[in-house]
């Protein structure tokens, strides 16, 4: 009833039915901005809230795209014009800066302090942490406040992220940061791929969008298999640690029958057996890693030493083939030293090149991939075909094998060779 | 910078920033080197070193679209409780990392206060991962930050105690494109009506052959209409997938009555027991019902209480749905099981049961 008797300001009765109820409602916030926010952030907001209780009562967006960067940028915004300005002229332009965070989401209350200082002065005041490709966006901007607010972002030390048919903006989890599940260092890796490649985000030139994601262990965290077309999952390949004493005040603790129910028959390959006197049995090359016990029994189980992490490729989203998960391509890289991680750049680097040479435009790489067939991608970026790629051998007999002979040599002879390698090695 | 105004600023292309700087100093002092973790409460994670140090950390719900003085009042709590430090999770959760346990009890009892709902962690129905919606995306068919304000007042409880049989994640998106990703439940947008194509304005919004190249089932062609080079829709062959309309604008997917809602079960993203699913049809044909979305939350409800009721300890909602087998979850759900749940995509035969295996 206030907002009626207020002058100028658009009535808002369906947003009003969100203010109500236990969770921090996003209409408050808008509200506060209009009310009490800075003077552009109140003219935006105003009419930002008029546009979207327009949207509720129409069942209908009224946002369209259009053209706009920084300069030396091709992407990293997000425009936004409004097809209904005439009603609500004050956000008639409301951009989005995808701007990376540290990666990791790590942050200090100064700097949130200057991001709410910066977009409060060049922008509408209303910041998403984060959007799902793991951006901060700095939401409602004119097309002229872009490159002033992008300045001073900047200036801090942060730098947009990606849009359009380009690198994008990556995650990972948090890791070795608070997780003693981590499997690898996901901030150094994350931040060395993606630093490696910026100008592919900078400059949109690939056929589309390309994604990197970065979990350090088989939870998966930044659901990086689903999500992106190079999904790096820490994992180990050596025994699991098991502390027996931690294991037996385990069962003590929550009892036989319940720990049988929840680790040893949940095992998806019957590689644990719970012992006469409370001890665990683990059949190591029967474990394929999956993490659920370790989940379970945080204290008395933990990944092995010689830890790294396996390479999935082509996972993304409906359009327009349906959604796909990544296939895995490299069971185990280490990711230990600065010259593991500089291997697996240029591995990245071999895949980036033959996405941006063989994809067909609006085409992922996963879709490349079942295009080409698997064999043919793995000739491309040089991976030899490993049984952890499939979940079974082919099924269906038409394929031509006169080569069958020569191809089982090389896998023998790789065999020997990294049988070698580890006797070399011990 | 302002000596130089006359000369264009350069962006300096710093990249992703290094977040040590920015870090609790107990996570950056004992990064790499923690032993283990257990939960003292819904809402609390305690994280042990191996040299011993501890750390607790309280997460809380927000509404992700913060506006400057929901972001300073954080930043405040981060001071008083947190040494000025946080972070955010994947599922835009916020956390106060505290290297004090005696402050864990009054963060918890000030953030309630201000209104962030303490949990998330553990057995729970954290945060609805969602997209822009109405308020900022240009393709949308719904909103969602109104779904998921709406569906988190409904699921609060399940938010901040860890009652449910494991973890539930809930997903929305505002099209078929569906951005939010894969859920236990997910709650997107389906279109039921082929486009609404202007003809008048497609030969100069949109670049023609991209839009027929675009067409995952082949159903557009260029044509002329009314002596316009325009194109043209085999409503026989079209699916309703929505994926002409970002390319060109004019062919309007979204309509008052077209668009509908469909829930998803059984997603999983975690490679923990099982491998990770893709999320399958539930119910369709639920009317986008702004601003409370009652069909949605009664058939949401369903699926959660009945997972709730049901499910062994661990099993998320896809491997308890594999237990009991389909026709007991459409039984227990009370929802209808139709011809629109066989799937008919590429490789749908392999989703058929072609075993003698069936439940009664």
């Amino acid at each position: 009833m206030k907002d009626d008797s207020n002058k100028g300001q658009n009535p808002t009765p369906m947003l009003d039915e969100l203010e109500g109820g236990k969770w921090p409602s996003f209409v408050t916030g808008l509200k506060r901005l209009r009310d009490e926010g800075a003077e552009s952030n109140q003219r935006i907001m105003n009419d930002l809230l008029g546009q979207l209780n327009h949207s509720y009562e129409e069942k209908l967006g009224f946002w369209k795209g259009g053209t706009l960067s920084v300069l030396g940028y091709g992407g990293g915004i997000i425009p936004r014009f409004s097809e209904v300005a005439d009603k609500f002229p004050e956000s008639k332009e409301f951009h989005t800066l995808r701007i990376m965070p540290p990666a990791g989401n790590h942050y200090t209350t100064d700097l949130l302090r200057k991001f709410a200082d910066i977009w409060e002065r060049h922008g509408s005041g209303l910041i998403a942490f984060h959007g799902q490709s793991g951006d901060i966006m700095f939401q409602g901007c004119t097309s002229e406040a872009a490159q002033p607010a992008f300045d001073e972002l900047n200036e801090l030390g942060f730098d947009l992220g990606g849009a359009g048919p380009a690198l994008r903006t990556a995650m990972n989890c948090v890791g070795s940061a608070r997780c003693e599940q981590s499997c690898f260092n996901e901030i150094k890796t994350h931040r060395a791929i993606i630093n490696r490649f910026i100008d592919e985000m900078h400059r949109p030139a690939l056929p589309y969008k390309f994604k990197f994601k970065f979990s350090g262990c088989a939870n998966d965290c930044v659901n990086a298999i689903h999500r992106s077309d190079f999904a790096v999952i820490g994992t180990w390949r050596d025994d699991m640690k098991v502390n027996q004493e931690e294991v037996k005040k385990h069962v003590a603790k929550v009892g036989r029958k319940y720990t049988i129910d929840t680790v040893i028959s949940m095992c998806p390959t019957r590689a644990l057996s719970l012992n006469d006197d409370d001890t665990l049995e683990v059949d190591n090359a029967s474990c394929v890693r999956c993490m659920h016990c370790i989940n379970v029994m945080t204290k008395a189980l933990s990944p092995g030493d010689d830890r790294g992490a396996s390479i999935m490729i082509g996972g993304k989203r409906s359009l327009k083939v349906g959604d796909m998960m990544g296939i895995m391509i490299k069971p185990f890289v280490k990711l230990d030293t600065d010259e593991d991680i500089e291997e697996l750049e240029e591995f990245a680097e071999t895949v980036i090149e033959f996405f941006a040479d063989n994809a067909l435009e609006h085409e992922r790489v996963g879709e490349t991939i079942d295009r080409i067939g698997m064999p043919a991608f793995l000739e491309e970026v040089g991976v030899e075909a490993d049984p952890n790629m499939v979940n079974h051998p082919r099924t269906s007999s038409y394929v031509r094998t006169d080569d069958f002979e020569e191809e089982a040599n090389k896998w023998f002879e790789r065999k020997a060779a990294e049988a070698g390698m580890t006797a070399d090695a011990e | 910078m302002k000596d130089q105004a006359e000369k264009p600023r350069m962006p300096t292309e710093s990249g992703v920033p290094d977040p040590f700087p920015y870090m609790h100093p107990t996570l950056k002092e004992n990064y790499g080197n923690w032993d283990w973790h257990d939960r003292p409460r819904p809402g609390v994670l305690h994280h042990v070193s191996k040299t011993g140090a501890e750390v607790w950390t309280v997460r809380a719900g927000t509404q992700r679209q913060l506006d400057v003085f929901t972001v300073r009042k954080l930043a405040d709590i981060g001071d008083e409780f947190a040494d000025g430090h946080l972070r955010f999770t994947t599922r835009s959760n916020i956390e106060f990392m505290l290297a004090d346990q005696a402050k864990v009890d009054p963060l918890i009892e000030k953030l309630t206060a201000e209104g962030f709902p303490v949990g998330g962690t553990g057995a729970s129905i954290s945060m609805i991962s969602h997209t822009q919606g109405w308020l900022h995306c240009d393709v949308p068919g719904t909103d969602a930050s109104g779904v998921v304000k709406g569906m988190m007042d409904m699921l609060h409880d399940e938010f901040v105690q860890e009652k449910m049989p494991n973890r539930m994640r809930i997903t929305t998106s505002c099209c078929q494109i569906n951005c939010g990703g894969q859920g236990d439940i997910a709650i997107n947008v389906q279109y039921t009506k082929p486009p609404k194509i202007n003809h008048d304005l497609v030969a100069n919004v949109c670049e023609r052959p991209t839009v027929v190249a675009r067409c995952p089932v082949a159903a557009i062609r260029p044509a002329m209409v009314d002596g316009k080079p325009s194109l043209e829709i085999d409503e026989k062959k079209c699916v309703c997938c929505g994926a002409c309309y970002p390319p060109c604008p004019p062919m309007q997917i979204n309509s008052n009555e077209g668009t509908k809602i469909a829930i998803w079960v059984g997603g999983k993203h975690s490679n923990a027991r099982s491998k990770p699913t893709f999320h399958k049809l539930a119910v369709a044909g639920l009317p986008n019902n702004p601003p409370h979305w009652p069909e949605v939350k009664d058939a949401v409800g369903k699926i959660v209480n009945a997972y709730k009721k049901d499910a062994k300890h661990w099993e998320r909602v896809g491997e308890w749905i594999e237990r009991i087998g389909w026709n007991r979850f459409f039984e227990l759900t009370d929802l209808a099981f139709t011809k629109h749940h066989l799937d008919t995509w590429t490789g749908s035969r392999k989703t058929m049961n072609t075993s003698a295996h069936v439940h009664f």
